[in-house]
């Protein structure tokens, strides 16, 4: 049974048709790497499998949560799939304990000590349980993003979503980042995520999706869609991407 | 013959000059918690456009930003009692100072709202806090600490502004300076007391609010 199950989506911008007409599924542990170029749809994809892009049209199904046409429950939906941002979007009044406590607080009214139970945990998981009290300000990237990651995974998501979480970082903030999530997918964590870190999605996923003018235009496992692509548009990409 | 200044006839009214003072600063301060609560409810309005009532907080803040504090509070006190609603010159004067406070507060607060980064809304979303949540958790208070000079400087303009509560009889501090110059035909002094009161108010003010901001505004928690 799939964990993530998407059939005949629609998403248009406007009079821009982004995506058009999706179909995927995804199974529980699976690591799905979106790559493609900008204006793809592969950002505005992965957005829509928490709700924060509605659609128009086709069916989007998470545990058992299901959006029909863009309805449904959302709140239902968005407590099952954990989002981590480019921008890492952590709320700079609180600190980072703070930012972990607040969505099981304020959303499932966890009591507050056995938030910070979770919050402790989660913080640990990500390498900064020294860090329960620093502000964003004070961290550098690639802390601020592994306490988004641990922001996110304090809900205990489903699947976890990645939008090009590693792209706002310096080079060197890089690989601690890309740890935390290698570590949670060897845990068997369900990840989609949007990367342009080809290496990491041929080492990590398990299976890659190739966007191209909203349609997934080729996908597999990533190992023999890099070495062998059956498309020239992906053959195309992947020579601009990583040249030989 | 040049003028001889004399304090005294001022100073034995201190009494006088004090609970006006006092009035002043309770009208102040009722003024501005209720001020700003209806800043916040019309700020959120207007940011995050809840019909109908983003138009209406639209049309309230130009009514008022665009007449005088002076008209306002005539149009209260001695106008609404044509409809039947009598207030008194307390009750017409705290009316006037939240209503005119409410219309400047609820577009600077406005501002504050609107400079919340999209991303950190979509983070809340993510979280699946609702609408309300995330205003509360996540947009208010950053909100308020981006513009909390200015919301300072527009609680005391109010402050100073209460003085023309006096033409309604409200016993406030300039009040008190009327009555006491009339009775001893020292304007001089009675109104550079009047002042300097006014001054070290606004001062005490300034201070009250930059501490109260830095607890639990703009400040950490820890």
């Amino acid at each position: 049974m799939s964990l993530v199950k998407i059939a005949g989506l629609h998403k248009h911008f406007g009079t821009n048709h982004v995506l058009k007409g999706i179909d995927l599924e995804v199974a529980s542990g699976d690591v799905v790497a979106l790559i493609g170029r900008s204006g793809s749809g592969k950002s505005t994809l992965l957005r829509t499998i928490n709700g924060l892009e509605t659609t128009d049209k086709g069916e989007l199904v998470v545990d058992g949560t299901a959006l029909h046409d863009g309805k449904g429950d959302l709140r239902a939906l968005r407590q099952k799939v954990g989002m981590v941002f480019q921008q890492f979007n952590l709320f700079p009044h609180l600190t980072a304990g703070q930012n972990v406590m607040l969505a099981p607080t304020v959303v499932k009214g966890t009591p507050k000590a056995e938030a910070q139970d979770i919050a402790k945990e989660v913080l640990l998981k990500v390498g900064l349980s020294d860090k329960f009290d620093s502000y964003p300000d004070q961290l550098s990237g690639g802390q601020q993003q592994r306490v988004a990651i641990a922001r996110a995974l304090a809900m205990r998501p489903k699947v976890l979503l990645c939008d090009e979480i590693t792209s706002a970082l310096d080079p060197e903030l890089v690989s601690e980042v890309l740890a935390v999530v290698r570590q949670l997918a060897a845990e068997g964590m369900t990840l989609i995520m949007v990367t342009h870190e080809m290496r990491f999605a041929r080492e990590v996923g398990n299976k890659l999706i190739f966007m191209h003018h909203g349609r997934i235009h080729e996908s597999g496992d990533p190992k023999t869609v890099f070495a062998d692509p059956q498309t020239p548009e992906l053959a195309n990409f992947v020579g601009a991407v990583q040249p030989a | 013959m040049a003028y001889r200044f004399d304090f005294a006839p001022v100073f034995e009214q201190t009494g006088l000059l004090l609970s006006g003072a006092g009035f002043t600063l309770a009208l102040t301060a009722v003024g501005a918690v209720l001020g700003i609560g209806l800043g916040v409810t019309g700020a959120v309005c207007r940011a995050w456009k809840l019909r109908p009532f983003d138009r209406l907080f639209g049309v309230y803040v130009e009514a008022i930003r665009n007449t005088p504090f002076l008209v306002q509070l005539f149009f209260i006190f001695f106008g609404l009692p044509a409809l039947g609603v009598r207030m008194s010159e307390w009750q017409a004067a705290v009316l006037a100072m939240v209503i005119n406070l409410g219309a400047y507060s609820t577009e600077i607060i406005r501002a504050g709202i609107q400079a919340t980064p999209r991303g950190q809304i979509e983070a809340a979303e993510s979280l699946a806090l609702t609408r309300p949540q995330i205003f509360r958790h996540v947009v208010l208070r950053p909100a308020l600490a981006k513009v909390w000079p200015a919301l300072t400087s527009q609680v005391i303009i109010v402050m100073l502004g209460s003085a023309v509560c006096s033409q309604i009889a409200t016993e406030e501090l300039t009040f008190a300076a009327n009555f006491i110059q009339s009775r001893n035909f020292r304007a001089f002094e009675t109104y550079f007391v009047t002042t300097a009161l006014y001054f070290a108010m606004a001062l005490l003010i300034r201070q009250l609010l930059v501490q109260l901001g830095q607890r639990y505004v703009v400040g950490r928690t820890r």
